[in-house]
């Protein structure tokens, strides 16, 4: 029972980590919390929804898909809503607070255009069977969930902390201006970023889809409260935090689950988010940074 | 006469009480606003407000005074616990700890078989009515009123254009952050409560992301230069569905793009003009 536990956790936490990867990873260059990150995690398990149906593709290739086109998508929304606000180096609450209206808007577009009925993949996608290990049942939709989610983990960090791209991204992360004069393209490095987490966040809309078999436009919004308390938990802009604190979530929901109420286990974050505030406010690794004016 | 004006009323009665309902919770919103932050709470809090009221005066036949003071002290109190750690930080965190509120009360209230669990409470008695909404409203509009032309005013003013240097110039910024939070989440929870005792039902899905976020709508239409400002923005965001009824369907949309439009180009709402001060 405690081992089964244990593997739903680790999966539901590789998903949880990605998801929060790339919703920190857009606050820590770009300095906004960017609310439509939820919007992307539908749009991506939708247009894998779509092609898996309407196409006829196997996962493996709508995972990618998925991922693409919620990229594309978040390109176009923050150069939509942020250019003028970065221009006018407005407070991050009007950046806040516009990408609020414009997730409200979204998804009220979406639930009216797609219906908020739950739909489900196919069932071809899952006939991989599964492997009985003792105790433990693993699925092969499983497997791939956690395999996709830690090579997009991996990838990401390598690319973030071993690449010319990383560290043109981490430069202009540290000081936009500074990074402008010494020849880095700041305009394009903000679009890379938007483009990586939106693909991230959609490929973790596609993964958290298979997993629970279950879309629906509003499932972004859900989502929305285990990244922020994933965010806050692991310190606000920091991707080890960020990992550690969704492996983390996806545990401690799993248990819950499993050894409390399923009631709680949507408690489970806002629980995690508080008591971090309450006694580690700047997150599991987090240290003081000097306040600017 | 009297007999048109009474018509009136009882054909546009929720209308009239969601106007002045609306316009409190904008002067709610707007108390956090005006100090530089952001709260995304203020429909859980007029939720737990409203279950508290509507609690006491159905489960225990508590005079409706006593109803209106609990749901303000509660709402307080909750805000106290989840914002109060983030008074030291930056308005981003008040933010997102308060975002996921509306959330959480609506699982605490969908499996609560006490306070009717899925179903909600129904058989609220009708308390308070049309002059007690307005009444409240009134009062509090004229408070924040004199708050704001007075040095207190003037201190929230100088926090919201410039933290740092507010915080310089000896402003206690944790202290008046604080206070925000617990006025605005008291004021939430009264409107919660006067809502609840007009409408004889409600229910755990009417205090969610949605509702929040419409609240914000109202102050960010309106402005808040002063607080009449988002007084009106409410009610002409509560008329608007009314007037455009084939908008109905796309109120949330409509409520989505005002506020994207305010902040991007409208920045001080459509009443800018700001308070004198008498501090």
């Amino acid at each position: 029972m405690l081992e089964q536990q244990l593997v739903n956790g680790v999966v539901l936490g590789a998903t949880y980590a990605l998801f929060a990867l790339g919703f920190t990873l857009m606050f820590g260059v770009m300095g906004v919390i960017n609310l439509t990150y939820g919007v992307y995690f539908a749009v991506g398990a939708f247009a894998a929804l779509w092609s898996t149906q309407a196409l006829g593709l196997p996962i493996a290739a709508a995972l990618p898909l998925g991922a693409l086109i919620a990229g594309v998508i978040a390109v176009a929304i923050d150069t939509l809503l942020l250019t003028r606000l970065r221009k006018a180096k407005a407070p991050e609450l009007a950046s806040l607070m516009v990408t609020l209206g414009a997730t409200l808007f979204l998804y009220a577009g979406m639930a009216a255009s797609l219906g908020t009925e739950i739909r489900r993949f196919p069932a071809a996608v899952f006939d991989g069977g599964a492997y009985d290990l003792g105790a433990v049942r693993i699925g092969t939709t499983q497997i791939l969930i956690f395999g996709a989610a830690v090579a997009l983990v991996v990838a990401l960090m390598a690319l973030v902390r071993g690449s010319r791209l990383g560290l043109a991204i981490r430069a202009v992360a540290e000081n936009p201006d500074a990074a402008a004069l010494m020849g880095i393209n700041g305009g394009l490095m903000l679009r890379v970023v938007s483009f990586l987490s939106g693909a991230i966040g959609g490929a973790a809309g596609v993964l958290v889809g298979l997993n629970f078999n279950a879309i629906q436009p509003f499932m972004g919004e859900h989502m929305m409260l285990r990244g922020f308390a994933v965010i806050i938990v692991g310190g606000l802009g920091d991707l080890r935090g960020a990992l550690a604190a969704g492996l983390l979530l996806g545990f401690a929901e799993v248990l819950t689950a499993a050894y409390v109420s399923s009631t709680f286990k949507d408690l489970t974050a806002f629980a995690l988010l508080v008591a971090t505030l309450w006694f580690r406010p700047l997150g599991l690794f987090g240290r003081a940074a000097a306040k600017r004016a | 006469m009297w007999q048109t004006l009474d018509d009136f009323y009882w054909t546009y009665q929720s209308l009239i009480h969601g106007i002045g309902v609306n316009g409190i919770l904008a002067l709610s919103i707007y108390v956090v606003l005006a100090v530089g932050q952001l709260s995304l709470g203020q429909a859980a809090f007029m939720g737990v407000g409203a279950y508290t009221g509507a609690l006491l005066t159905v489960k225990f036949g508590t005079p409706f005074a006593v109803s209106m003071a609990a749901a303000a002290a509660v709402p307080a109190l909750i805000a106290l616990v989840v914002g109060g750690p983030t008074l030291r930080l930056t308005g981003v965190y008040l933010a997102i700890a308060t975002i996921g509120l509306g959330e959480i009360t609506r699982i605490v209230f969908l499996n609560w078989d006490y306070a009717g669990g899925a179903l909600g409470l129904s058989g609220i008695p009708e308390k308070g009515g049309v002059l007690a909404i307005y009444g409240t409203l009134a009062v509090v509009l004229i408070a924040l009123i004199l708050v704001a032309r007075s040095r207190i005013g003037r201190a929230m003013e100088a926090m919201r254009e410039d933290e740092a240097a507010a915080g310089v110039m000896g402003v206690n910024l944790p202290r008046y952050r604080m206070t925000a939070l617990v006025v605005s989440s008291g004021l939430a929870g009264i409107a919660g409560c006067l809502s609840a005792h007009v409408s004889s039902f409600i229910g755990p899905n009417e205090y969610g992301f949605e509702t929040a976020v419409t609240i914000l709508s109202y102050a960010l239409l309106g402005g808040i230069g002063s607080p009449v400002a988002p007084v009106l923005g409410a009610a002409i965001l509560t008329l608007l569905p009314e007037v455009l009824r084939p908008l109905a369907d796309f109120r949330l949309m409509v409520n989505g793009l005002i506020i994207v439009v305010a902040v991007l180009f409208m920045p001080r709402g459509i009443l800018p003009w700001r308070i004198a001060r008498t501090g």
